[in-house]
């Protein structure tokens, strides 16, 4: 049989062909146009291709040509600061070469073919090399991208050179075999590593919700469900501007197109506060807008994380969000149902379980092949229909991931941002995470964390008995624990993702802020046995100044201010 | 390609809408098919499934009256609007034929009623604020130019006398740029079509519009394009003749119904309440045409209304477009019947780009906070009424009886307008500073200082 053949059928986003015969997922190319497609049924002589591109006007008849490759990723420098389709297109090439809109049948490869790089060697020629093992480096923008033996690989390095080289031009030579700085890798299989660990260090991201409260692992999986308006994407976009990973891959995953513009404007502006570089230089970005076709959206969350397994190769922290997996269950469901497959769930095909296990177990802190420890942290947006996480992809995903940061029309309504809920949010992470708080932050943190979490449940408690019967009827004591708690939520909590300053909140501000409320609590808990009223306890400047501190410039001096004033006006009040 | 294609008279089965053609030429999906009827009636429809013997034609006009003696021909070409800048003052069909008894539209160009999605590296982040002259949309949830902000509302509700007030009062400040407005009805009644041709007859708008109507008893297929025919005039005026396109699509519900209706004819797998699966991509193909692109001048702002089935708000009609559209304005039945007029939930409603297009230099400087500590006190206000009912009023502390009465007080002062009221921004803020009056001056947490001394203290 021979890898040319003709289309059969047409149906939407499904084309049927004759007369090839292909491997799974092989990519092929169809009609007169050349669009992009990819095999996912064989049946008989026909073979069943989803179309990355709208198919309209295409006729049967038209040739059908297979290229005998899976769907694959270009790797090598020059894949940060890129925006990509879901099939790795470069959209700033793609603008040029076709205009404002996104016509069909136009490709563009991956990596730039022109651009030279300085590549400086490692290792010297004579050298044994195994797998994944670094044979040289070079600078992509301001990150050392190195790189490796591909996987499949290994022997005696016979040549190696020095000097500018594009992707595509040979820097070594490793046992008879040319080596360009560039590879291929098939998207739906994960990149292999040598050893994986189990997380013990947390991801910071600055937003104190996450990191106090509720703390996702590096390698580790979150999950973020929420109705629309709820903040999702504010929320996934604060973590990819502020969490400590090295690298960050962001998928847009059938959103909105002026979303992900705006992430394009603010990116290259923003500052990344670890390295003061600009945000975009570790970012790579997959822009695959809900009108854009299904069958790339679809391939776009495996695009993102091959490149994010990539990095994490290469002994770098990568954290990859997907905004949302959500759309990415409806691309599949929406081929399935063209496939005419027997629909399991609210019509999701009856693999939407394994698909997603299949993606999220591609998180993991691992010992790459070249000896270093790298990690992928995946965070995944879900867009529940009506809000209600009793759905398929909800469940689906919470049976898989450790996080659940579950998000709150309540909240929003009241403006409470991030609309993460603390009662029903949780983190399986928090034990294993224990000791590096407790080692790298302060000692009290664990337990800190605990009692604050404690009053916010007590807070719960009394809200309902409040409901009923008024504060009024409330004792002192109790009603303490409502201001309390008032400040965990208000104060702590509630963080401004547009203020300059309340936007990132390192751990140590964390660890103050929460201190300085639990010591409100034990010195007005002894103010009140001295008899002080809790209206004057409440009342105290040094409350009014702690709760404004967080917006100004000063913030660490002023809470250490607040912290001063406390000891002295409880004091008057006979604590 | 202009060849003389065959015509076939081999109709397999009729279906619903639904045609099954046995043919010998390929026929290329989603091309355009005219049948004519043994009585000379002609009928026109599009490839839904295109295989090597058969084809599955959908036909427009419903298939009432096609039998296996009817006449298929293939026209070798996918659906194409013709637009010119004529069509500005013109008032067609859902099929886009004119219907105001004036001539043919002469195309300048023909273009793909699919349109194909703007490159997401193209496109320029909206930020030029619209003043509507509405309290509740321009203070609390600002329409930016290129947004797409659908009004979410149920029967009986006034949403399209919000929808007309809009679009009478709608302005960019300071800029007289060419301004059109597409109105696509989609399945409205004959009563309501009267209503907006009035309306847009006695402000003039109708100079400066151009109209698509698919009443409710036309046919549920031709519904499918109406909008894609509307958006693509939209795109030409927007990005090639520089204009700012308003567009008014009415009813997103009946759209979906004609979608869900289609699907079954088709014996799809259904999705959600038997919407089809494809429904979020499909909307999504409608809604994502709005925007702005880097180096053109003109914009494609959408305001989509949409009747919430049984007022219910996750039912996937309003579910899946507030997933693609940058938030909604939701209507309140309750406001409504409390004889407010504009009933807009703020509550429930949300502007997304309202960050970009508020602030010094663009609104006022104190607008964001202004906007957010009126949802908190708000917010706040409604909670306490739910207590008041249980406890009393009496029992609430002398704070918190503040808040409950600023609930009243912003809902007949803020949301309350007329029906010709065009307010300013500045007179909306200015409301809403003298509102924050009846607070005390510690319950004013979302405000920075300076605003406070400089607005509240004046």
């Amino acid at each position: 049989m021979s890898n040319e053949g003709i289309i059969y059928r047409v149906a939407g986003p499904v084309v049927t062909a004759i007369g090839i015969s292909p491997r799974m997922y092989d990519v092929v190319q169809v009609g007169d146009e050349k669009l992009m497609g990819e095999v996912i049924k064989i049946e008989g002589d026909r073979t069943i291709i989803q179309v990355y591109e709208n198919t309209s006007g295409v006729k049967p008849g038209e040739p059908v040509v297979n290229t005998g490759r899976p769907l694959a990723v270009e790797l090598g420098p020059g894949l940060l600061h890129s925006v990509y389709d879901g099939i790795q297109r470069p959209l700033k090439v793609l603008n040029e070469k076709m205009g404002d809109f996104i016509l069909r049948g136009v490709t563009a490869p991956g990596l730039d073919r022109e651009k030279k790089w300085d590549f400086e060697p490692v290792v010297k020629e004579g050298d044994i090399v195994s797998p994944g093992q670094v044979i040289g480096t070079v600078m992509e923008g301001t990150m050392l991208h190195k790189i490796m033996v591909p996987p499949t690989l290994s022997g005696k390095v016979e040549k190696i050179n020095k000097g500018s080289f594009t992707v595509e031009e040979t820097v070594a030579v490793i046992d008879g075999t040319d080596v360009i700085m560039m590879q291929r890798w098939p998207v739906r299989t994960p990149r292999p590593v040598a050893e994986k660990y189990q997380p013990e260090v947390p991801l910071q991201t600055g937003l104190r919700v996450l990191d106090t409260m509720f703390p996702l692992a590096k390698g580790g999986a979150a999950a973020i469900p929420g109705g629309f308006g709820t903040g999702k994407t504010v929320t996934q976009q604060s973590l990819a501007k502020w969490s400590d990973a090295q690298i960050v891959v962001y998928i847009g995953c059938g959103e909105r197109g002026n979303e992900m513009t705006e992430v394009l404007t603010e990116f290259p502006e923003l500052e990344d506060p670890r390295s003061g570089n600009p945000l975009m230089n570790r970012t790579v970005l997959i822009a695959n807008t809900s009108n854009m076709p299904v069958a790339a959206r679809e391939a776009s969350v495996y695009t993102g994380m091959t490149i994010a397994e990539y990095y994490r190769d290469m002994g770098y922290h990568v954290a990859l969000m997907a905004d949302s997996t959500s759309r990415w269950a409806e691309a599949m469901r929406e081929i399935s149902s063209r496939l005419e497959e027997m629909p399991g769930e609210e019509g999701y095909p009856a693999y939407l379980a394994g698909r997603l296990s299949e993606f999220y177990e591609r998180a993991c802190i691992a010992k790459s092949l070249c000896g270093e420890d790298g990690s992928i942290s995946v965070i995944g947006a879900v867009s529940p229909p009506g809000g209600d996480i009793s759905e398929p992809v909800s469940q689906n995903t919470l049976r898989i991931v450790r996080v659940f940061w579950a998000l709150d029309t309540k909240l929003r309504e009241r403006r409470h941002f991030p609309t993460i809920n603390w009662l029903t949010s949780y983190t399986l992470y928090d034990k294993q995470l224990r000791e590096w708080y407790a080692k790298n932050v302060n000692e009290e943190f664990p337990s800190l964390r605990e009692w604050a979490m404690q009053t916010l449940q007590k807070e719960s408690e009394l809200q309902e008995i409040v409901q009923l019967v008024g504060s009024d009827a409330l004792s002192e004591d109790k009603k303490l624990i409502l201001e309390v708690s008032k400040m965990i939520r208000e104060v702590f909590l509630q963080q401004n993702a547009y203020h300059p300053v309340d936007t990132f909140c390192p751990l140590d501000r964390q660890y103050q802020m929460l201190r300085l409320i639990k010591k409100f609590s034990d010195l007005a808990d002894k103010a009140l046995i001295a008899g002080a009223s809790i209206d004057k306890i409440v009342a105290i400047p040094a409350r009014q100044r702690f709760i404004r501190a967080k917006f100004e410039e000063t913030i660490d001096e002023e809470l250490a201010a607040v912290d001063k004033d406390f000891d002295v006006q409880f004091k008057e009040l006979g604590a | 390609m202009v060849e003389v294609s065959k015509e076939y008279k081999t109709v397999t089965q009729i279906a619903g809408p639904l045609v099954f053609v046995e043919k010998t030429e390929p026929i290329g999906y989603q091309e355009l098919v005219s049948v004519r009827l043994s009585d000379g009636t002609m009928k026109r429809g599009q490839v839904l499934d295109s295989s090597d013997d058969i084809v599955v034609v959908q036909i427009f006009e419903g298939t009432s009256g096609i039998d296996k003696d009817a006449t298929v021909r293939f026209l070798g070409e996918t659906m194409k609007m013709p637009v010119s800048k004529d069509m500005v003052g013109r008032i067609l069909s859902g099929s886009g034929q004119p219907l105001d008894g004036g001539p043919e539209i002469v195309p300048e160009k023909k273009l793909d009623i699919n349109g194909a999605a703007i490159n997401p590296w193209a496109r320029d982040s909206p930020s030029d604020f619209i003043q509507t002259g509405i309290s509740t949309i321009d203070g609390m949830n600002t329409l930016v130019r290129g947004q797409k902000l659908p009004i979410f509302s149920a029967s009986g509700l006034p949403h399209n006398e919000l929808a007309l007030q809009i679009a009478r009062q709608a302005k960019v400040r300071g800029s007289e740029e060419d301004f059109a407005v597409v109105f696509i009805a989609m399945g409205i009644t004959n009563e309501e079509k009267h209503m907006f041709m009035k309306e847009f007859e006695r402000t003039g708008a109708l100079k400066s519009a151009v109209v698509f109507l698919n009443l409710a008893d036309d046919p549920a297929v031709e519904r499918i394009s109406t909008p894609r025919l509307g958006l693509t005039t939209a795109e030409y005026l927007a990005f090639e003749l520089g204009m700012h396109v308003l567009v008014i699509m009415t009813d997103v519900t009946n759209y979906c119904e004609a979608l869900r209706q289609v699907g079954a004819a088709r014996e799809e797998v259904p999705g959600r309440r038997g919407y089809p699966g494809y429904m979020y991509s499909d909307l999504a193909e409608l809604y994502e045409r709005a925007g702005r692109i880097k180096g053109k001048k003109g914009s494609v702002t959408q305001i989509p209304i949409l009747s919430m089935p049984g007022d219910d708000i996750t039912h996937p009609i309003p579910d899946l477009s507030g997933y693609i559209t940058e938030g909604q304005i939701v209507m309140s039945r309750e406001l409504h019947r409390n004889g407010i007029y504009p009933p807009v939930n703020v509550s429930s409603s949300l502007s997304r780009l309202m960050g970009g297009g508020t602030g010094a230099g663009k609104t006022r400087e104190d607008h964001k906070g202004v906007s957010d500590q009126l949802y908190a006190a708000y917010a706040e206000g409604k909670d306490l009424r739910g207590l008041v009912a249980i406890v009393g009023k009496e029992s609430l502390s002398a704070k918190d009886q503040k808040l409950l009465d600023f609930a009243d007080i912003f809902e007949d002062r803020i949301v309350r307008q007329g029906i010709d009221e065009d307010r300013s921004i500045e007179e909306t803020l200015g409301i809403a500073w003298e509102i924050f009056k009846s607070l005390d001056l510690d319950q004013i947490t979302r405000i920075d200082r300076k605003y406070i001394e400089k607005y509240l203290q004046a």
